[in-house]
């Protein structure tokens, strides 16, 4: 029985009057990378802000490592704060900071670090993600796309975090780039051992990456299972996703990497 | 809890035994890193037994590292001992990416540093005050070739922003006028008191308000109000590309638009200066009435007998010379922005600054002309 640390029961959002989950119940196994699906607008950022507590959930409950996620309980939110680091889709690092002071952010934050060992731990985290140690001087501005998701990964690893929420980390990349990433986020995944929520749309990190991958539809999430399960499915949006001429694609190119 | 994260030397003949207990995670990083600091040995073989670590992260591995080689480069041999599966993964993990070198850290500015700098400033503001200049004689070529075909004019965004910077700026211009006229007839009553001579109020309100007040305050809030809109607007469209789309489909940004936004103000201005010399007067009429009994009649009689027209005609000739700065300034600004969010808000804030500057320094050389040809 492997352990559970993000459980989440019975969840119901409501947005701006729209209800976006009715009823969602998922569960994400230590040390498993976590791929989420869904069409637009299924809700997979606001499950993944939900969780975060960023959002107010309506009903359900949420826990993160053993702990009830609630946003009005700053301590309890304090501590797992520490114990998770979030890639935001465009990055959100911060554009006024060099790289290297971004990631320094959750450490000062968090810890009392001497300034010297912070910027060296920082130094290593920018090298982990794959970034060279100049880059640490530059604003994201003066980053391109690719970097700037290395960057902010940098920011998200800053604190050795169990689990590691990545929305849509290969979106806009170039396909090299992306497999990059993908090769990246496996190898730190299975050296720094964390869990990763990973949203994403691209169907070759899905292949390339995940252990298990759990479907959002009609408002819950359809299904958890691995992608060769998921492939049988019958549900017609998932035939489709996987099916469809992508689908296909990015499933042949990774049954030639398998055999290769 | 568990134990602290700790480090004990036990040194026997030649080797010596570092062990290494506890958590070692970011969390006791600062601790560890004062007591790595402090580590001596006097034998010339190490060994690092990791056994007792019962939780390492990469920041805890980085450490590790530090240490070794510190103790190589002081000619000690080092060899691990005792590290688990997760440890020794981290540790070649940590040490794959940390072969190169970092790079040096940043000094505090030198002298040749600062010299530098002010020579980039330097050189950063004749390129600005030449790329403003190419962007004015662009703006005048487009108005030339629009003036000759007028149906290319944007009528419709010329309406709307004669509204926005002209018709929703008249409360404020309004206000900020009348209350200057007040406090201008206020403190001259009182020093004009001394000689005896309150009714040079009169004189001093109507000709500072017409000749210079009345214009500067109305481009001061102009300036603050609408060159800052321009910027931002036109910035914003900027970053979010629509200004290179509106150029993939043939239409010239300089002409949709910088045209109507400058043309707007260049009709605006001199209205406003109008409502604002009104209103300057009005403020001025009223507090010479309650301070000094000087009768609105009597106000109003002297200065048409002693104040000559000229007075108002050179601050109404100023209006449309610092509308067409404060707009140009303004998309000028806008058109310049690029990257991130950050720089609409720097490059409002230069806009305002500039244009602000630009509108008092071309007031002092109307006052140097005019003086020269007598006005």
């Amino acid at each position: 029985m492997t352990e559970t640390v993000i459980s989440v029961r019975g969840l119901r959002t409501k947005l701006g009057g729209k209800e976006i989950h009715k009823d969602l119940d998922l569960d994400v196994r230590k040390g498993e990378i976590l791929g989420i699906v869904g069409g637009s607008g299924t809700g997979k950022s606001v499950l993944m802000r939900t969780i975060l507590g960023l959002i107010k959930p309506r009903e359900g409950s949420i826990e993160v490592l053993g702990r009830k996620v609630d946003p009005l309980d700053r301590k309890t939110m304090l501590e797992l704060e520490r114990c998770w680091g979030v890639l935001f889709q465009d990055g959100a690092l911060f554009s006024s900071l060099t790289v290297c002071e971004n990631v320094e952010v959750p450490m000062r934050e968090h810890l009392d670090l001497p300034s010297a060992l912070a910027s060296d731990l920082a130094l290593l985290k920018i090298k982990l993600a794959g970034l060279k140690a100049e880059d640490g001087r530059k604003i994201p501005s003066e980053l391109s796309g690719g970097m700037r998701k290395r960057a902010a990964l940098a920011r998200a690893l800053a604190l050795d975090p169990d689990i590691v929420f990545l929305d849509e980390p290969t979106a806009g990349l170039d396909p090299v780039g992306a497999a990059q990433f993908d090769e990246l986020l496996q190898n730190l995944s299975k050296n720094l051992g964390f869990t990763v929520f990973l949203i994403t749309h691209d169907l070759d990190t899905l292949y390339a990456v995940t252990d298990r991958i759990a479907v959002l539809a009609d408002k819950k999430v359809l299904v958890t299972a691995p992608i060769a399960e998921l492939e049988r499915h019958p549900h017609p949006w998932i035939h489709e996703y996987f099916h469809g001429p992508r689908g296909r694609a990015a499933h042949d190119s990774a049954m030639l990497v398998a055999r290769s | 809890m568990t134990a602290k994260a700790q480090v004990s030397v036990s040194e026997e003949g030649e080797t010596a035994r570092v062990r290494l207990a506890g958590p070692w995670t970011v969390a006791a990083a600062a601790d560890l890193d004062g007591q790595l600091k402090k580590l001596r040995l006097k034998s010339k073989r190490a060994t690092l037994d990791l056994s007792g670590i019962d939780a390492i992260d990469t920041a805890g591995a980085w450490l590790i590292r530090q240490a070794a080689k510190t103790l190589v480069e002081g000619g000690v041999s080092v060899a691990f001992a005792g590290a688990d599966r997760q440890a020794s993964a981290l540790l070649e993990t940590v040490g794959a990416v940390d072969q190169d070198s970092n790079p040096p850290r940043k000094e505090p500015p030198s002298f040749e540093e600062m010299l530098a700098r002010l020579g980039f400033h330097t050189a950063f503001a004749i390129r600005e005050a030449r790329n403003f200049l190419g962007f004015f004689g662009l703006t005048i070529e487009t108005f030339a070739a629009t003036a000759l075909r007028p149906v290319r004019f944007r009528f419709t965004s010329f309406v709307f922003h004669l509204e926005a910077v002209g018709l929703n700026a008249l409360p404020i211009v309004g206000l900020i006028s009348f209350l200057i006229g007040v406090v201008m007839a206020y403190q001259g009553a009182s020093q004009l008191r001394f000689f005896g001579a309150e009714i040079f109020v009169v004189d001093l309100v109507a000709i500072s308000v017409l000749r210079e007040i009345g214009i500067l305050l109305t481009a001061i809030v102009v300036a603050g109000r609408s060159g800052s809109a321009f910027t931002a607007q036109i910035g914003t469209m900027k970053l979010r590309e629509e200004v290179d789309a509106m150029r993939t489909l043939g239409l010239d940004p300089v002409e949709v638009l910088v045209l109507p936004r400058i043309a707007a103000l260049v009709v605006a201005l001199p209205i406003l200066c109008f409502f604002s010399d009104i209103l300057g007067l009005l403020g001025g009429m009223l507090m010479a009435w309650v301070n000094l009994d000087i009768s609105p009649q009597a106000f109003i009689t002297r200065v048409q007998d002693r104040i000559p027209i000229r007075h108002f005609w050179v601050g109404m000739t100023k209006a449309p010379v610092f509308a067409a700065m404060i707009g140009l300034v303004g998309c000028y600004q806008g058109l310049r922005v690029k990257g991130d969010a950050g720089s609409v808000g720097r490059l409002t804030t230069r806009s305002v600054v500039q244009s602000i500057f630009l509108v008092i320094v071309a007031d002092a050389i109307f006052s140097i002309f005019f003086n020269l040809i007598n006005i």
